[in-house]
């Protein structure tokens, strides 16, 4: 149990003093490197809270692949950092009022009784194997209750999907593209033409 | 349509695999450098070796025909009589580091005093030790003499 | 919380885990020094050669002679470099390619977390696996390396995909998320033999995301130098050998255990069974990174390009079409396990 709260504590701890450092380290590299600590450790927190499917899910989908592409982006673009904190302090009351509103938000939830009557020591419970796998209860309810919001959240990654291919795609006309299979299956017999020629007379 | 069969059932990735496959099991190549060596050839050109005869007696006769055919100019000879009267080296030296291995100093000795012995392994781990002076090839001589006058017998017929 | 002693609740507990994760790394540890002899050996072998035979009987101890050349050498770190990151970026690599062990049943009821998402959390590991690399790549802030790095990046996300949709597929067959379940599953026949196109996938993209020969344009020596590790040396390159090799190790595991059985032995029969399923896992094992080292010994590096052809254009396409025909042939003949 003990082992289980000071786990619990350094995965919040890191995950809480990395994003902090996200937004305020000044190599833009080092900030997705933090947000990608963050990310860690807050799928260390699902996986303290028993769910294990959610924890990797997140490990895999943003971990494992936007924050490579995130990373890929920031590293590749020269972008002059200097310049974009320039105008830095005057989003400050902008990003305080959203900071405010999403306190207020979690103070009504932690105060109202319906919340503390099933409060969260219920779930903070050590890790046991669950009589049915979260995986498995997360199915039943995704494809069943949800099955339509699942659906068009699926149509709505399509819809992006191919408005990004047909905003960069662009049909260069002249360029020579090589066919693999075509030259694969060339043989000898096809591919070497014997002529004869004649003395003084080239081809 | 055989074709993509083929392709698609990796059939000339397989043919490869088999062949490496088949090439794990043949006999190798290689030998194992130190304890077992390649064959040499009797004329092979290696370290260089002033030859005795049988009685002792040193080959050279300081005709410096060697040092005046080395392309390289490795071989540096001075002589004066002995005081029995007979002409022979004083300092006979070679240069190591500028020695070209073409063996025109062997070809040209009228006695067969220099010779380039069947060695080949005298890597040193300073220059100054590459300057070969008469002591070290005469030395060189006496412990490589069996091999060298079996070379020289061997290819006597090309002589 | 009254109670609490430093011992039953901390150190025992600690202890025990501390010792199952020993007894797991270090075997894998000295496996890759070995797999790092046997692969210098194979290859040898294909070419001809004789391969390393001077330090020890048949050479066996060559690694570990070269770990300590390398460890007794001066740690460099460019001038230039982010430090911290460039120092960091070894570490990552070594340790995410031995965190995916805990998972790993080499037996019945051997595995040091037998949890219920444990192949998500081998294909997470795996898929972090990339970090590493681009941080060196990063942080060395030299062009070979940063090419390495992000050409290994879109290898290994692009061979993300297929490995994902292999994995469906095996899941499909199996009802179960959990590592030995899967094995479980495979009493009667290994899924090599159904899901024989699947299994080939697998194996090509494991060879793609632990950068192996014929895909290791990352460390592609011929024109990238050593690729992201160009500017390593002691230590931290020994760090990352390691962490390339035990995730060499980790992907075949993870191969025997989706597609040849795990600890099963092939036949249910008397001589066969009697034997301990640790060392049915550990023979398989040796198979599939012999099947790596024979690979690596037979064909030329693909050029990136194709590379990237043949992941998305062949491989998910192939991947995608298989776990849909899968699904439809265990509806249509009622075969989909665990049915709810």
């Amino acid at each position: 149990m003990y082992l289980y709260s000071i786990t619990f504590y350094i995965f919040s701890l890191v995950a809480v003093l990395s994003a902090l450092m996200v937004i305020s380290a000044r190599n833009p590299v080092h900030s997705v490197l933090f947000l990608i600590l963050s990310f860690v450790n807050a799928s260390g927190l699902f996986v303290l809270l028993g769910a294990e499917f959610l924890a990797m899910i997140l490990v895999v989908v943003y971990v494992g692949a936007v924050a490579v592409l995130f990373l890929f982006v920031v590293m590749m673009l020269d972008i002059n950092f200097v310049k974009l904190r320039e105008g830095f302090l005057q989003y400050l009351p902008f990003g305080a009022l959203l900071g405010i509103v999403l306190i207020v938000e979690l103070g009504i939830l932690f105060l109202t009784k319906s919340f503390s009557e099933n409060s969260l020591s219920q779930f903070v419970q050590s890790p046991q194997i669950n009589e049915v796998e979260n995986t498995k209860l997360i199915g039943q309810v995704l494809y069943t209750d949800y099955f339509y919001l699942f659906q068009i959240s699926g149509l709505i990654l399509l819809v992006a999907m191919v408005g990004s291919i047909t905003l960069t795609l662009r049909d260069r006309g002249q360029v020579k593209r090589q066919n693999i299979s075509s030259q694969n299956f060339i043989d000898a017999k096809n591919a070497i033409e014997k002529k004869k020629i004649k003395l003084g007379e080239g081809i | 349509m055989i074709k993509y069969i083929k392709s698609f059932t990796l059939y000339e990735l397989l043919q490869g695999m088999f062949l490496t496959l088949k090439y794990m099991f043949k006999a190798k190549v290689t030998i194992n450098y130190p304890h077992e060596k390649g064959p040499l050839s009797p004329r092979f050109r290696g370290e260089h070796a002033l030859r005795r005869y049988p009685s002792g007696e040193e080959r050279c006769i300081a005709c410096k025909l060697c040092e005046a055919v080395c392309p390289a100019q490795a071989i540096t000879i001075e002589a004066e009589p002995r005081e029995d009267g007979s002409r022979r080296t004083t300092r006979y030296d070679i240069d190591m580091s500028k020695c070209i291995y073409c063996g025109l100093c062997q070809e040209s000795c009228p006695v067969d005093a220099i010779v380039e012995g069947p060695n080949f392994e005298f890597a040193t781990e300073t220059r100054e030790e590459l300057m070969y002076t008469k002591e070290k090839l005469l030395e060189n001589g006496d412990r490589w003499e069996q091999e060298i006058a079996q070379n020289i017998y061997l290819d006597r017929k090309y002589r | 919380m009254n109670n609490f002693s430093y011992l039953n609740d901390l150190i025992i507990p600690g202890g025990i885990i501390i010792a199952q994760i020993m007894a797991v790394l270090m075997p894998v540890l000295i496996s890759v020094a070995f797999l790092v002899y046997a692969e210098r050996k194979v290859l040898a072998l294909i070419q001809l050669r004789r391969g390393p035979n001077v330090v020890g009987p048949f050479g066996i101890l060559q690694s570990f002679a070269d770990a300590l050349k390398l460890l007794t050498k001066e740690n460099i770190v460019p001038a230039n470099s982010n430090k911290i990151v460039f120092l960091l970026a070894p570490i990552i690599t070594m340790v995410l390619s031995l965190a995916g062990w805990a998972v790993i049943p080499f037996s019945p009821n051997w595995v040091i977390a037998d949890i219920n998402v444990g192949i998500m959390y081998l294909f997470a590991v795996s898929s972090l696996g990339v970090y590493g690399i681009i941080m060196a790549g990063w942080a060395s802030n030299s062009q070979y390396p940063f090419l390495g790095a992000l050409r290994s990046a879109a290898q290994m996300v692009s061979y993300e995909v297929s490995i994902g949709f292999v994995i469906i597929t095996v899941l499909l067959c199996v009802g179960s998320l959990n590592l030995s379940k899967i094995v479980e599953a495979q009493e009667t026949v290994w899924f090599a033999i159904p899901l024989l196109p699947m299994f080939v996938v697998f194996f090509i993209s494991a060879l793609a995301e632990t950068n192996r020969l014929p895909f290791d344009l990352p460390e592609d020596e011929s024109t990238l130098v050593a690729g992201f590790f160009t500017e390593y040396s002691s230590a931290s390159f020994v760090l990352f050998f390691l962490g390339e090799y035990a995730s060499m190790i980790l992907m075949s595991s993870m191969t025997v255990i989706l597609f040849m059985g795990g600890w099963l032995p092939p036949f249910d029969i008397f001589p066969l069974n009697a034997i301990p399923g640790v060392i049915w896992f550990v023979i398989k094992v040796i198979f599939i990174l012999f099947l790596f080292i024979w690979v690596r010994g037979t064909f030329p590096r693909y050029r990136y390009d194709q590379l990237m052809r043949l992941g998305w254009k062949i491989f998910l396409p192939l991947s995608l079409l298989w776990v849909v025909l899968t699904a439809g042939f265990l509806i249509v003949f009622d075969m989909v396990p665990n049915s709810l």
